[in-house]
């Protein structure tokens, strides 16, 4: 088990280094530099743009440039912003709960609708709710998000008017930050319906950033149940006199799982690129409308870490999921 | 060759047939994907307007069947007075094309990097292999943003990016089913007749290893579409007034009180041109590869 850990903890150096090189290269690809993309319109000195340059670096030669923002990257020193001039790091982990909020609600959505709708389907074969289901989930699965929003904004917010268009809660409430999730940590405000605000605006960003979710595990749980449901011991369970009910949750579903629970850890990088359109949409102050932003203001350092640290994320849940997968199932573990 | 030889030929394609139109779906997204290539074949007899001509009297006129609705615009016009129905019609020419160009130039660029990592294994397998890891590692929609944000916005570079973003699943695809076909008798045999390393790759295996890729396309085509509109929605794809899709909704986002039509319908267009090649892409999968069959 020792030796499946580390092996899968040294394969993901390789692709760490190629990571930041990616994001390093990204940045020199710009055509001139991010000082001359961030200034040049407004004709200043050539003085002050050597100056700037020499500020953020960016008279030194490639391979030193590259060998020095590694040796920042390792200790947690990402820059800081052409435009605020603050650490980028600070200002990502100030937006970033409010990602990893709408993004785990929206997971959540999709697991607890998408499980029991898929689990049913599988029951059902080949019945009216079956077919009906499974076109809805390629449906869903086929949805432009960015407008699938919108039409939600048009038909709750403005027609029927129940749901705020846009942000985390009103400003008629203060919320101290205290987990940096907004429908927690509303519990310990002094006003009334502070929750109730909070809720009302996440409820649309969730169900849109959540439909593509929803469709892949409706579907993903109906086929991995169909092929358990066939399986000896369900047939044996069943034999035993089982309940109907008893043999499918117990015996079938928590088998079924597996890939299930899989398919959702690696969906991670979709829903994060998911999250950039819905927190656009729905103005949701998260990193994905910070990075959105931060391309009409030229600001490519922002746009360098936001994506470098998203990517890092995105290797740990792997890790995380790949070594969950060998925990679960011993076969894999070599 | 002889009329008896010649006879298993369509056998196979009603095969194939069969299989397709087992999944009813399949046959729905056909008929949608026959249904926009005739459109956008026929653009120019379709449309009623030029898709960019602007009719300043008759802006955001609502469709036919509302009050207010002209026969001249039937599907009502958008903020400064252009056809939605034409600018739909001349959208899906250039759906099609995103789709066709990224997802053909997805499967050369890929299929030629896995089979060259298949075919040259060691140090060659490995580089391609990383990198391909690498770019997975990023959300596909944040990559394709950072490539547009540093060449510039626009739909050609759109599309490059998209392109970049698709590759690694042709790139893996083609390397896995090469592999497999590598350690066949066939390429044995053809080898030690032999055969040249380029004939190998693209005359004696690349053909056994279509299956999956074909369905790969299918599903890359829908990819490339939501992908580039997408980017035309965040204003970094298809500048306007280009009739494309996604670049339409993101101007109509500030009439969505007054004019839902402005906002919808480019997204329906969306949606079915989607669902059409996802659908088609199933029902080639359950035709083609009888392993994923249910």
């Amino acid at each position: 088990m020792l030796r499946f850990l580390l092996g899968r903890v040294a394969l993901i150096v390789p692709t760490f280094v190629g990571v930041t090189f990616l994001a390093f290269l990204l940045i020199h690809l710009v055509p001139g530099d991010p000082i001359e993309a961030r200034v040049g319109e407004h004709g200043i000195s050539e003085e002050r743009l050597a100056e700037l340059r020499h500020e953020f670096g960016y008279d030194q030669p490639m391979w030193k440039q590259f060998v020095d923002y590694e040796a920042q990257v390792l200790k947690g020193d990402f820059g800081v912003s052409v435009v605020t001039r603050e650490p980028v790091i600070k200002e990502f982990a100030t937006l970033f709960p409010a990602t990893i909020e709408l993004s785990l609600a929206a997971i959540l959505f999709a697991a607890v609708f998408g499980l029991p709708l898929g689990v049913i389907a599988a029951v059902k074969r080949g019945s009216a709710f079956d077919y009906g289901l499974m076109g809805l989930s390629v449906t869903g699965a086929s949805m432009p998000i960015f407008w699938w929003g919108l039409m939600m904004i048009l038909i709750f917010s403005v027609t029927l008017g129940i749901t705020p268009v846009s942000g985390r809660i009103s400003d008629a409430f203060f919320v101290e930050p205290w987990s940096g999730f907004m429908t927690i940590d509303c519990n310990w405000s002094d006003d009334e319906g502070a929750c109730r605000s909070a809720w009302s605006h996440i409820v649309l960003p969730m169900i849109v950033l959540g439909t593509i979710p929803l469709a892949i595990i409706a579907r993903m749980t109906r086929s991995s149940m169909l092929e358990v449901l066939n399986e000896d011991y369900v047939r044996t369970a069943r034999a035993k006199g089982l309940s109907g009910m008893r043999v499918v949750i117990v015996h079938a579903l928590r088998n079924a799982l597996i890939p299930v629970v899989t398919v959702i850890g690696l969906s991670v990088s979709g829903l994060l690129g998911g999250a950039i359109l819905t927190e656009t949409i729905f103005s949701w102050p998260g990193v994905g409308h910070w990075l959105v932003e931060s391309i009409a203001r030229r600001d490519y350092p922002v746009l360098q870490t936001g994506t470098l640290l998203i990517a890092v994320l995105v290797i740990l849940v792997n890790l995380g999921v790949d070594l969950l997968y060998g925990f679960l199932n011993p076969r894999i573990r070599r | 060759m002889s009329a008896t030889q010649a006879a298993p030929m369509p056998g196979r394609l009603a095969l194939f047939w069969r299989s397709f139109a087992e999944n009813r779906g399949a046959v729905v997204g056909l008929a949608l994907m026959c249904i926009l290539i005739t459109v956008s074949a026929l653009a120019d007899v379709l449309a009623l307007h030029s898709p960019v001509e602007q009719f300043r009297e008759h802006f955001l006129i609502p469709p036919i069947w509302q009050e207010g609705g002209l026969w001249d615009y039937p599907l009502g016009t958008d903020d400064v007075g252009r056809d939605m129905l034409s600018r739909l019609i001349y959208g899906a020419r250039l759906s099609i094309i995103i789709g066709f160009s990224v997802a053909s130039l997805a499967l050369i660029t890929g299929t030629t990097l896995g089979l060259t990592a298949a075919f040259a294994g060691g140090v060659v397998d490995i580089f391609i292999m990383r990198l391909m890891d690498i770019l997975l590692v990023f959300p596909s929609l944040l990559l394709a943003i950072v490539i547009v944000a540093i060449l510039g916005p626009g739909l050609f570079n759109a599309m490059l990016a998209v392109v970049v973003v698709t590759l690694p699943g042709y790139t893996r695809l083609a390397r896995a089913s090469a592999l497999a076909e590598l350690a066949r008798d066939y390429v044995t045999a053809s080898r030690s007749a032999g055969a040249r390393t380029f004939r190998l790759m693209f005359d004696t295996v690349l053909p056994n290893c279509l299956a999956p890729l074909i369905v790969q396309v299918s599903l890359g085509f829908a990819v490339a579409i939501l992908d580039a509109a997408a980017l035309g929605f965040l204003g970094l794809g298809a500048q306007p007034p280009t009739p494309e899709w996604g670049t339409m909704l993101s101007g109509a986002l500030q009439f969505y009180q007054r004019a839902w039509w402005v906002l919808a319908l480019p997204g329906l267009a969306i949606l079915f041109t989607v669902l059409a090649f996802n659908l088609v892409g199933d029902g080639l999968r359950d035709a083609l590869d009888p392993k994923l069959k249910r």
